[in-house]
């Protein structure tokens, strides 16, 4: 078990580099908001991960708030960028 | 039996999450890179969600996980729509590969007014409100 848990736990890491990645990147600002929206689903998922590790469920009610923290960002990102953010073209 | 689902769970999800990252690294344009992170990564998570159902197995920690779930479930789309249609505004370029741009004869840029195709004499005619300006 131990063994799956450092596997996925590594192979998430490698997404969070290849999400920073895009949010260096990015030619926009939606593509970087898109790589924020991903960095708290991965978020979420190693939260999981590491509750099964620690065995300690407390932890879910964390990945809870990511959850929500994560759509009100892009909620609020989205009106930021209709309402008053700089054009590209 | 239950160790090997919840092993292949965590594994699984953590690989659809590894995608989803790929994806965002290597499309081409910000419509394409939503498809990626949208639907793998909420895939990738709600796995990892139930493997945490299976591993804890009491009420209050599976309803969590399920509750997690379902969030991600119900606001994963409703961001992507909403982040998508702030990048057409803005004017991201779609790629350069793109077969059909529905939007594009039908929305004006400037005015934000968009066609939908009844437009004919009589639905040009102005319709008065209570809370128009005189």
């Amino acid at each position: 078990m131990s063994i799956v848990i450092l596997a996925s736990l590594v192979l998430m890491t490698l997404a969070l580099c290849l999400a920073f990645v895009r949010l260096y990147l990015g030619p926009s600002l939606p593509d970087r908001v898109v790589a924020l929206e991903l960095f708290s689903s991965m978020i979420v998922g190693i939260i999981g991960v590491v509750a099964i590790a620690t065995d300690v469920p407390s932890l879910l009610d964390v990945a809870i708030v990511m959850a929500l923290m994560a759509f009100m960002a892009a909620i609020g990102f989205a009106r930021f960028l209709e309402r008053g953010g700089p054009r590209d073209d | 039996m239950i160790e090997m689902l919840k092993g292949s769970l965590i594994l699984v999800g953590a690989i659809f999450m590894f995608l989803a990252a790929l994806g965002l690294v290597r499309l081409p344009d910000l419509l394409t890179r939503m498809h990626a992170t949208t639907k793998a990564a909420t895939l990738g998570a709600s796995l990892i969600m139930l493997a945490v159902a299976l591993h804890f197995g009491e009420v209050a920690v599976v309803a969590r996980a399920l509750g997690v779930i379902l969030f991600i479930m119900m606001t994963a789309p409703v961001a992507a729509h909403v982040i998508g249609r702030a990048g057409y505004f803005v004017g991201s370029r779609l790629w350069h590969g793109t077969v059909k741009d529905e939007l594009r004869p039908n929305y004006d840029p400037l005015t934000h007014e968009l066609k939908s195709g009844l437009e004919t004499e009589a639905n040009a005619v102005h319709q008065p409100r209570e809370n128009d300006p005189k």
